[in-house]
């Protein structure tokens, strides 16, 4: 993206990281009447975990924190295209997402989340066998015990939900600056003084860490340890064919998910133990797993064909919910510790740290979201459903 | 030729007309159009409209061409089907 801005020396907050978390953050803060907020981004918009994540949209979560962020965002997905003014089409295709348990145990767990979701009013049902293939009726009934279905989660296209932020920041008078690398971040004794990136220094007193996989790198420049590691997920995508699923179909024993896009691709991915590291490289390793488990729960799509498989960085925080908070250093903020679920929490990413930096009164309860949470206690609240 | 008429990716249905108007928004590396036009993400991979894209950015920026960076290449190069690659995975095991 080129862009006739010259490259600016002072701003009133910096975004470190052009996702989809970055781009909902510099919106929210722009909307509220910050004035010069830049957004850098080392490579190309999306370039990150936002473009190679699996486009999916849920609520069925085990945690409180993981699961009001979920609702609350699916509400602003469902007016995105008129809130943001959006010229192009996000995709949102609310068909729900099917998550089937392997067996009677597995089952039992999901039902105290399935308890936690709809008193938070999130509409999950519990699905028999039976009612479960009726919603997907090629899932193997040998494969599985019984399901949950929540029938307002479903697919949202990243690439143009990010153009959608992207383009709405624009209007709202953000610079984003792309292919522009951050290389240090100076502070003043506790405070942040300038970013320094290869194109240029920029004196500002806000820096916002909403880099993704890096976001622990970017934490060590200004002398913050975020406790997060990444890891490399893998997803694998077929060619467009008619219309067959309507919902995301996932199991967490079998470590699957697996949906058809509007499109009419199938994009399916699974979430192997990896090393601790920025690779985001293709495996053999991952696509044998992936066939056998997707041919074993979803027979038909054995006969479709792969065209594409890529990587991309899962930032793990240590109960695998996100980190949106301030910092011991003044004016540096962190987005960060998605574990996997950036992409779908980012319209109360941006709301919730535009409140924080505004000193406003919060949207959701933040405690659990703070950075702060992780001082020298073990944790009480560990989101369990996730790939 | 009208520009509407031109295809330039014949698996996700994108015309030079397409293009044109994300370059006029400023859009000019393959990267960033391919993700929102979907140019070269379909089953031919961008083997048939890559290199057509590379040379329509190189000529509306009136850039050289050796200075229009490829889209980054992704396994496959042909599609497989999943029941192929389960075959030979389970021989494997064998």
């Amino acid at each position: 993206m080129k862009t006739s801005d010259a490259f600016p020396k002072k701003a009133t907050a910096v975004i470190i990281g052009g996702g989809i978390s970055g781009l909902s953050i510099a919106w929210h803060l722009a909307k509220k009447g910050m004035k010069d907020i830049v957004v850098l981004e080392k490579s190309y918009l999306g370039s990150g975990a936002t473009g190679r994540c699996g486009a999916g949209i849920r609520q069925q979560w085990s945690s409180e924190a993981n699961c009001l962020m979920a609702k609350k965002s699916v509400e602003f997905f469902e007016k995105a295209q008129d809130t943001l003014k959006y010229d192009g089409d996000i995709q949102f295709k609310q068909e729900g997402y099917l998550i089937v348990a392997s067996d009677k145990d597995e089952a039992d767990t999901f039902k105290e989340s399935v308890k936690l979701q709809n008193r938070l009013g999130i509409p999950t049902e519990i699905l028999s066998k039976k009612e479960a293939l009726k919603v997907v009726p090629h899932l193997n009934p040998e494969a599985f015990h019984s399901a949950t279905f929540c029938k307002t989660d479903g697919h949202l296209y990243p690439f143009t939900t990010l153009d959608a932020f992207y383009k709405a920041s624009l209007s709202e008078g953000v610079k984003v600056f792309t292919y522009t690398e951050v290389l240090a971040i100076h502070k003043e004794g506790d405070n942040i003084h300038a970013v320094v990136t290869d194109k240029g220094v920029i004196k500002t007193s806000i820096a916002i860490n909403a880099a993704g996989g890096h976001a622990g790198v970017i934490g060590k420049m200004a002398g913050i340890e975020i406790p997060v590691y990444s890891q490399n997920r893998e997803i694998l995508v077929t060619e467009p064919v008619e219309r067959m699923q309507g919902p995301m179909v996932i199991s967490f024993t079998k470590n699957i998910y697996c949906q058809q896009t509007p499109h009419g691709a199938f994009i399916m991915g699974r979430g192997d133990d990896r090393d601790a590291g920025y690779s985001v490289h293709s495996t053999h390793a991952f696509l044998d797993a992936m066939a056998k488990t997707v041919t074993d729960l979803l027979p038909p799509i054995g006969n479709l064909r792969v065209i594409r498989q890529w990587g991309g960085l899962y930032n793990m925080s240590p109960d695998h919910q996100p980190i949106i908070s301030s910092t011991p250093v003044q004016g540096f903020y962190v987005a960060c510790g998605f574990s996997g679920h950036g992409f779908m929490l980012a319209p109360m990413t941006g709301l919730l740290l535009s409140e924080i930096i505004l000193n406003e009164p919060p949207s959701l309860p933040i405690e659990n979201l703070s950075l702060s949470r992780f001082k020298g206690k073990t944790y009480q609240d560990v989101e369990k459903n996730v790939v | 030729m009208k520009h509407e008429d031109i295809i330039i990716c014949r698996c996700s249905d994108v015309t030079l007309m397409d293009l044109y108007e994300l370059f006029e928004q400023g859009y000019d590396t393959f990267e960033e159009i391919k993700r929102i036009k979907r140019v070269g993400m379909g089953p031919c991979q961008a083997n048939t409209c890559g290199k057509m894209v590379q040379w329509e950015i190189a000529k509306y920026f009136n850039r050289p061409l050796e200075n229009v960076p490829f889209h980054n290449m992704r396994p496959f190069t042909l599609g497989v089907k999943l029941d192929a690659i389960r075959r030979a995975a389970d021989d494997e095991d064998e």
